[in-house]
């Protein structure tokens, strides 16, 4: 596996499942913040684009012992991400403080080697020219520039919101590196109504994520796979934290390789 | 004039017969039918874009994809055949090398083509030539096929300037016999470059560690897949081209490659395919019993309904071994009925593996809250598959018709 470098800022979210309603107000923030072309017709969800996905888990029980969690999910923005290796053209790229994997749409040639690549269905590919019903071409936001068919695009974290804040601190005198927690914020998590997530400098003891992501009720999506994502999730109940990665019968919630290990001895 | 015989009779090869002019153009529609639906998917692809086929998200590759890596690996006659005529010398291989060398030139061609078709940005494929990503298996490949590809041009060239229009043009005889005189070495570049994508081509895959089912690590990504995809390819090219022979002959009604040819050629892949069936086999024990769990996974959650059922797992398997016995054993490889079963189970295997690990590995939900995705190729998926059917067919046809491609024919079908 290739080895990235280790960034001194690594920006990642910490989700609370427990919060989530399934409101989707984070999937529409980030529709709009990105220029995210709506569907003509969207019923074919694995041809619809969408950043940040929002999936239904259930615990598969019969009612009254039924639950249900919502799960948003962007892109992991993974320390060890799949994604980046494989791209033939360097279109995707770790390689800037803040450990953002970048998608350069200009650059990238709709291989979707990528898409192959990433378990987490974070990469959307560009089927048709994009769409603008009606007045929507004039809400566009200048931050971020349209895609056109024929690539593939993902979560960024809103970087172009990370450069401004980088812009105004060295405008200010102050380092980029070291920008208080609410100098960057994305998109999804000032939209979302219930607080559920938490983004920012996971490397810096003063936000917030660098505690919660050492809550005993925080796991990451399919982290045996040995993908690193900078995304956490946080819920108090088992079911959903072991529906975050694929366990053997025998296997304790969050820990898999101990308990095989203890298996093999 | 003889009017007895067909009206492009002075092209044909010395000593060769062909039917009328006017069988071969009626021949010809069904290749042009094929052509016409192929250009159709084409057009509509390139002017709509990928939305026009049954491609979606969860599965980025589908039919195009399977087909380039089948097509790659039953090409590899091309280059095993060159590299044991013209650095072994196998004297015998010089009566199908050349036919080969057209059957891996029409693969490789049409792999290339179904690529351009199946980036979303054709326009920017140069940009896998200048913004190279060194750490992708896929620029390897890009790289090795492409050259690869000029090799195969340069081994077609001297059959057409063998042909027969050009006999009383000395420099072109000479031309001609100066290809043949470095063939060796265009056999030996071929082999380098194919060692290294077909190996590269099972590397793509296998480092797709965000993906169960085809991840391998450690040992068995680097040299095992890298080799057993190798291996598949020289087990499954060499018979590949001798059933392609056989369809020609039956098409033809002569005989092309004599049965001594083509049991060696049977000999070749078959030694092969006992070491890919042993290499394989270990394959699949080590990711049953080391991949899998490791990432939490059984081998009863990699199969669900019939497309995507173990059964296809065990074929695979049982075909290999089936096309061992057939192909290996010279008391049944002897059998003409034996033989071609052999052959074609081994090529089974070998396109069903392409299959499973493009289209299967994409279906799985690796997430342990999705569900099972179910992929479909549609008309114009299928129409650029057979564009390239098409086109292999006319230009097998034209070139079986007024070059020398099968050194035998004249002796074989003596009357
Ligand atoms: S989630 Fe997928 S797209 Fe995002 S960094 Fe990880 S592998 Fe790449
Ligand atoms: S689709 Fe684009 S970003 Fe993805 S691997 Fe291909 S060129 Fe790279």
């Amino acid at each position: 596996m290739a080895h990235f470098k280790d960034f001194t800022v690594r920006y990642g979210m910490v989700i609370d499942l427990d919060k989530c309603t399934g409101c989707g107000a984070c999937m529409m923030s980030c529709q709009a913040e990105n220029n995210v072309a709506p569907q003509e017709d969207a019923s074919n969800k694995l041809r619809a684009l969408n950043w940040l996905k929002v999936y239904r888990l259930s615990n598969g029980k019969e009612y009254p012992e039924h639950e249900t969690v919502f799960l948003p999910r962007p892109c992991m923005q993974c320390g060890n991400p799949s994604c980046v290796t494989v791209c033939p053209v360097v279109a995707t790229d770790k390689n800037e403080e803040g450990g953002i994997v970048s998608q350069v749409t200009p650059r990238c040639i709709g291989c979707r080697y990528c898409m192959a690549s990433c378990p987490y269905h974070a990469r959307y590919f560009n089927w048709f020219d994009p769409y603008w019903p009606g007045d929507l071409k004039e809400a566009l936001s200048p931050d971020v520039s349209t895609r056109p068919r024929g690539v593939v695009e993902k979560c960024s974290f809103c970087h172009h919101r990370f450069m401004k804040a980088k812009d105004k601190a060295i405008a200010n005198g102050e380092d980029p590196l070291m920008l208080p927690e609410e100098a960057y914020q994305t998109a999804c998590t000032e939209a979302c109504p219930n607080g559920a997530i938490v983004f920012g400098d996971l490397n810096n003891p003063e936000h917030r994520v660098y505690e919660l992501k050492q809550s005993p009720y925080a796991f990451r999506l399919l982290e045996r796979l040995g993908t690193d994502p900078q995304v956490y999730y946080l819920s108090k109940r088992e079911w959903v934290r072991r529906l975050g990665d694929n366990y053997l019968e025998q296997e304790e919630t969050g820990k898999p390789l101990q308990t095989l290990l203890n298996n093999s001895h | 004039m003889d009017y007895s015989k067909p009206i492009d009779n002075a092209l044909f090869p010395k000593g060769c017969e062909r039917c009328s002019f006017t069988k071969f153009s009626l021949f010809m529609l069904i290749p042009a039918a094929l052509l016409l639906w192929g250009v159709i998917s084409a057009f509509v692809v390139l002017a709509n874009g990928l939305g026009t086929t049954g491609l979606d998200d969860k599965f980025g590759f589908g039919l195009w994809i399977t087909v380039d890596l089948a097509v790659i690996a039953l090409g590899a006659g091309a280059f095993f055949t060159g590299l044991l005529r013209y650095i072994l010398n196998i004297d015998e291989l010089k009566n199908i090398v050349s036919f080969t060398a057209v059957v891996g030139f029409l693969c490789y061609t049409g792999a290339m083509f179904i690529l351009v078709l199946d980036i979303g940005q054709p326009l920017r494929s140069w940009f896998g030539y200048w913004y190279p990503n060194v750490h992708s298996m896929l620029t390897e490949v890009i790289f090795c096929i492409t050259c690869y590809c000029i090799v195969l041009i340069i081994e077609y060239i001297p059959l057409i300037l063998e042909q027969r229009k050009f006999e009383s043009n000395k420099f072109i005889q000479h031309l001609a016999h100066n290809f043949h005189v470095y063939m060796p070495l265009f056999a030996g570049i071929g082999a380098f470059l194919s060692t290294f994508h077909q190996g590269s081509l099972g590397g793509m895959y296998g480092v797709l560690f965000g993906r169960p089912y085809i991840f391998r690590d450690g040992f068995f990504i680097w040299p095992w897949t890298f080799f057993l995809y190798l291996l598949s390819a020289v087990s499954a090219g060499p018979m590949f081209s001798v059933l392609m022979v056989t369809l020609m002959e039956k098409i033809t009604g002569k005989t092309l490659v004599s049965w001594k040819v083509k049991q060696l050629m049977g000999k070749i892949g078959g030694t092969m395919l006992i070491v890919y069936t042993i290499g394989k086999f270990l394959d699949s024990y080590a990711w049953v019993n080391s991949v899998l769990p490791r990432s939490g996974l059984t081998f009863d959650q990699m199969f669900t309904g019939f497309v995507y059922s173990s059964f296809w797992f065990y074929a695979e398997h049982i075909a290999l071994v089936i096309g061992i016995a057939c192909m290996a054993l010279p008391a049944l490889r002897k059998i003409p009925a034996f033989f071609y079963i052999g052959a074609l189970v081994t090529c089974f295997s070998i396109v069903l593996n392409r299959f499973v690990m493009t289209v299967q590995a994409l279906g799985i939900p690796v997430m342990p809250f999705e569900n099972w995705q179910w992929y479909w190729a549609n008309w114009a998926e299928w129409g650029a598959f057979a564009l390239i059917l098409g086109y292999s067919i006319v230009t097998l046809a034209v070139t079986y018709r007024y070059c020398p491609l099968f050194p035998q024919e004249a002796e074989l079908n003596k009357k």
